[in-house]
């Protein structure tokens, strides 16, 4: 599984960092960014997918 | 004064944000125009409004800024005079700007609200907590409302702004009349006149003595390609900052405590299980979302059948969305670890508050807080809650005892 975040979508409403904080920080503007570079580990593929659900922009887009 | 309000009969052509119960109580009016032949529902009260229930029409207007524009984010029209005269050109950017000048208008304040920033206020806002805490324990009764949340957000802005907090009942007064008795357009004028002057006065303080690591003296010094910023936009976003970062936080607060002290299965729940605290706090915020924004159209639109004029008003209606089933499960519920949760009480779009990691962090310590000291609790007389409501909706008189 991999993630990332479209910028121009993403408002900076931080639902990602709260759902799963070891995948997703932000920026200095609050923004999103995916801490992870590559394949997400097993064990953190639940909370991915419950951030991508939980973004009010749609922002967040995962590949299998 | 004794206000003399017109009934309403029939909730799709004719709804009234300020009729008493409506104020109270939105949600089943909320209801059943959204489940009604037209969900967009339209009254001629306030000068004329739509209102939109539906969670993806509510998102829809709030992306397309273009049609619907940020010109008027109040629910009800300005006051006659309000842009005249000097100062006249004082608005509360970034709210009320639309794009191109939108992007440096909100750029320019991101930073202090990131979640790095804001994490700086945390053990401040506990302190805080503490005291007002310390100030009722031992009376076993207390105003959620009166005598916790109000007084939480207020001193937090001010310590994040540099104004004195001995001004906190002012600054209550104005922003109680800025946004919440709206209808008082001579109040409005007042607030909007007290808190131009005041924050003048602290530019000028500033010019005299420019102060380290601090909000205004930064911003009046802030340059957008190649020129200081005009100290209208430094007033416009004082202004802004007094006025979104108050009411709102404040009832939202008001409204987790109001939910609190009737569901104790709520307050074991996480008392078991503190990692489910933020999870809790955005569905508490989707639950009771205080805020509700305008939009001005912009030009002639037909928007899901609705003929919408230039100039017409739109009521983005968040706390509508946020209960909309055909976007949450069990929408009228609070589920403490809900799943799926892609909540727009802070809005969406461009226009997304700003300010949403600090109103968070403020919520969560509020209740936390409170929880650890006064574990239980419970209202008074369910019956005498009183709310505030149109444009925020949270409690304003909510007596608990513990
Ligand atoms: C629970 C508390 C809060 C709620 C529910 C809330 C809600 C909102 C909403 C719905 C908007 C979108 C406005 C629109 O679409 O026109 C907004 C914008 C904004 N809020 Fe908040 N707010 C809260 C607390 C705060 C705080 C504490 C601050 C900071 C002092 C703040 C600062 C702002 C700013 C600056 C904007 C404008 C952003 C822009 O236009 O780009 N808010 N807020
Ligand atoms: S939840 Fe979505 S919009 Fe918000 S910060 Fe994360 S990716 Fe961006």
């Amino acid at each position: 599984m991999r993630v990332s975040v479209i910028d121009d979508a993403c408002h900076g409403h931080q639902m990602c960092a709260i759902a799963a904080p070891e995948v997703f920080g932000s920026d200095e503007m609050g923004n999103a960014i995916v801490l992870i570079d590559g394949d997400i580990p097993a064990e953190l593929q639940a909370k991915t997918r419950r951030a991508e659900s939980n973004c009010p922009e749609r922002a967040i887009v995962i590949t299998d | 004064m004794t206000e003399v309000r017109k009934p309403v009969e029939d909730l799709l052509t004719d709804y009234d944000i300020f009729e008493p119960e409506f104020v109270k109580d939105p949600y089943p009016s909320f209801s059943e125009i959204r489940e009604s032949q037209c969900p967009i529902a339209r009254t001629e009260r306030y000068e004329g409004s739509w209102l939109p229930t539906r969670y993806e029409d509510v998102v829809a207007i709030a992306q397309e800024y273009e049609t619907f524009t940020s010109r008027g984010i109040l629910v009800v029209p300005p006051f006659p005079g309000q842009g005249e005269g000097s100062y006249g050109g004082v608005t509360a950017p970034p709210i009320t700007s639309d794009p191109p000048d939108h992007h440096w208008h909100r750029r320019l304040i991101l930073p202090v609200f990131s979640p790095q920033s804001v994490a700086k206020f945390e053990q401040g806002t506990r302190d805080l907590c503490n005291q007002l805490i310390d100030e009722v324990i031992d009376k076993g009764t207390a105003d959620a409302a009166a005598d916790y949340a109000q007084h939480i957000p207020v001193r937090v802005i001010a310590t994040l702004l540099g104004v004195p907090l001995e001004m906190e009942a002012d600054f209550t007064a104005w922003v109680r009349a800025a946004l919440e008795n709206i209808l008082d357009a001579e109040g409005r004028k007042w607030a909007r006149k007290n808190i131009i002057e005041f924050f003048l006065a602290q530019v000028a303080e500033r010019k005299q003595n420019p102060r380290e690591d601090d909000f205004i003296t930064e911003l009046m010094n802030t340059e957008v390609e190649g020129k200081v910023v005009p100290i209208e936009y430094v007033l416009g976003v004082c202004n802004l900052m007094l006025v979104a970062g108050v009411d709102t936080t404040w009832s939202a607060i008001g409204s987790c405590m109001w939910h609190m002290a009737q569901h104790p299965e709520h307050r074991k729940q996480l008392r078991d299980n503190p990692d489910l605290w933020p999870t809790a706090i955005e569905e508490l915020l989707r639950m009771y979302a205080p805020v509700t924004m305008a939009r001005i159209v912009d030009h002639d639109v037909e928007f899901q059948g609705c003929p919408m004029k230039a100039g017409d008003r739109v009521l983005m209606a968040f706390p509508a969305a946020n209960r909309d089933p055909r976007q949450f499960e069990n929408p009228d519920e609070v589920i403490l670890d809900r799943e799926h949760n892609r909540h727009v009480a802070f809005g969406s779009g461009i226009h997304r508050c700003a300010g949403s990691n600090l109103a968070r962090l403020e919520v969560r310590v509020a209740l936390q807080t409170w929880l650890e000291r006064i574990p239980e609790f419970e209202l008074v007389d369910k019956t005498d809650v009183t709310w505030a409501g149109g444009q925020v909706h949270g409690p304003r008189k909510c007596l608990v005892s513990f």
